[in-house]
């Protein structure tokens, strides 16, 4: 994203969370966090990092800055399509992917994301589906994501839909599993 | 029972072709593979982005449904095809031996719904089967109509090979081509084999998602493949059925087929169409292919 004009460019110490880098570093995939050396090779082989805000690397420079609330509303997180090439290049060993995941955790928890953007509520929606029937339908969770942030492509969508049910590659069939109340406590057991 | 088969979310809907085509391969070279009985989602990424300690336990369930399968053996493998399918199992595995306080957690969970967990299952892509167990010889000798003079782009997509390397290359994999090869097949010089289709972002960011597509697409058309084969649903559905979104975004028209790579498998072997779920393609393998592939490639003109 380009830079505004007006937008300030400096941090006051105030506004940072001294504390966000080593509550990163305890979350799966951030124990290395502080071993970057911010050369850059993921930012260079991320097929999504010409989209960012802010290039993988910079994010990595935010966390450890405690640049929490920037890092946490950036469309970086939502936009890593967890293809792993950073994870396999990085000379550090940084497991940036899973870097991405613990960021978007802590966003959806904290609310921090933006609210009509489709990959947050598609994971959310994804999320109720197997907690619930322990299989997600194709079909029904598009359906269900378009209707929650853009109805206007659920139309457009439709021809697409059509030739989906059409060549039998789509049904709006609830799909489940047989023990969903196994399911349920075991999911409700850990975490 | 040769091998327990964990089908994913997908194989009901958009996927079904590869099911189906990997279960005729399968049946045509006479391998055994039984359905994990009341499997539940793998977690695929969507989970991990809410709760990466439920997401373990969600895909750890599937992990000790089928060591239940195992009769007393030490081990199950288990074949696990849509590669977000492939690495969410095996990601879940990883996950209980790199943290120990997670894995404890989930072992107990787990036993507390009656479920043991040992950690004893392998998880195999159908690519590792063929050609690790089963073996060229086994798949040349069953061909029936070589694909001579089709040229093959093979697609392995990311996560087949990333962030684990469990069978092949990280970054130029082998496996498919070699399994072309041995059908008959060409394959096309193509860099781009383990490059991002870009996943769900092609529904949920249309405008970056298709891009990274369009590309993949564009280069191997350049580079002179016939047709793309995949090893995952959704690189399937993202590279072929977004064909026409691309054609209005992008103002070029690609109409280049992408098939799974186990539907070429038993056009080779001779199986019928419908088998294979050839229908249900909605770019269709171009006739002088089909033709060529029926005479085992005595004709082509060039």
């Amino acid at each position: 994203m380009v830079q505004q004009p007006h937008q300030r460019r400096i941090k006051y110490q105030a506004e940072l969370d001294s504390d966000f880098g080593r509550q990163i570093a305890a979350m799966p995939g951030g124990e290395k966090v502080y071993s970057c050396i911010q050369c850059g090779a993921c930012s260079g082989i991320c097929p999504m990092s010409i989209y960012m805000d802010y290039s993988p690397r910079r994010i990595i420079a935010m966390i450890r800055a405690g640049m929490k609330n920037d890092a946490l509303r950036s469309q970086t997180v939502w936009l890593c399509a967890s293809c792993y090439a950073c994870s396999v290049i990085c000379p550090r060993q940084i497991k940036i992917t899973d870097l991405m995941y613990a960021l978007k955790q802590r966003a959806i928890q904290e609310g921090a994301y933006p609210k009509r953007f489709p990959i947050p509520v598609l994971a959310r929606e994804f999320f109720q589906t197997v907690q619930r029937d322990g299989r997600t339908s194709e079909g029904r969770l598009i359906a269900r994501v378009y209707l929650r942030t853009n109805p206007w492509r659920l139309l457009k969508q439709a021809s697409l839909g059509y030739r989906l049910l059409r060549h039998g590659r789509m049904s709006m069939r609830r799909e489940s599993i047989r023990s969903r109340e196994e399911l349920q406590t075991l999911l409700r057991s850990v975490g | 029972m040769d091998y327990l088969y964990y089908p994913g979310c997908s194989s009901k809907g958009n996927g079904i072709a590869y099911e189906e085509s990997l279960k005729a391969v399968f049946d045509a070279l006479d391998v055994r593979m039984d359905e994990l009985p009341d499997w539940n989602c793998c977690g695929a990424t969507s989970y991990m982005s809410v709760d990466e300690w439920k997401a373990v336990a969600l895909a750890a369930r599937n992990l000790g449904l089928a060591e239940r399968q195992a009769d007393g053996k030490d081990g199950v493998d288990m074949i696990a095809a849509c590669s977000a399918c492939y690495l969410g199992l095996i990601r879940a595995q990883r996950y209980i031996t790199d943290y120990p306080e997670l894995g404890k957690q989930v072992t107990a969970g787990l036993e507390a719904v009656g479920i043991s967990f040992k950690n004893r299952v392998r998880i195999r892509h159908p690519l590792d089967v063929l050609m690790n167990d089963i073996g060229t010889e086994r798949i040349a000798s069953r061909v029936k109509h070589k694909l001579a003079g089709m040229k093959v782009a093979c697609y392995y997509g990311c996560q087949i090979v990333r962030p684990y390397a469990t069978f092949d290359d990280q970054q130029s994999p082998v496996m498919m081509d070699r399994l072309m090869a041995a059908i008959g097949a060409e394959t096309v010089n193509w860099p781009l084999k383990t490059r991002c289709c870009g996943g769900s972002l092609s529904g949920t960011v249309p405008e970056t998602g298709l891009r990274l597509s369009f590309i993949l697409l564009k280069e191997a058309k350049k580079r002179g493949a016939d047709v793309v084969a995949t090893a995952c649903p959704l690189c399937q559905f993202n590279l072929e059925c977004n064909q026409g979104e691309m054609r209005r975004l992008f103002g070029e028209s690609l109409d280049l087929p992408v098939v799974y790579f186990t539907q070429l498998m038993g056009l080779a072997f001779g199986l019928p169409s419908r088998a294979l779920g050839i229908q249900r393609l909605f770019i269709p393998l171009p006739a002088h292919l089909l033709s060529r592939v029926q005479e085992g490639g005595r004709n082509v003109r060039v």
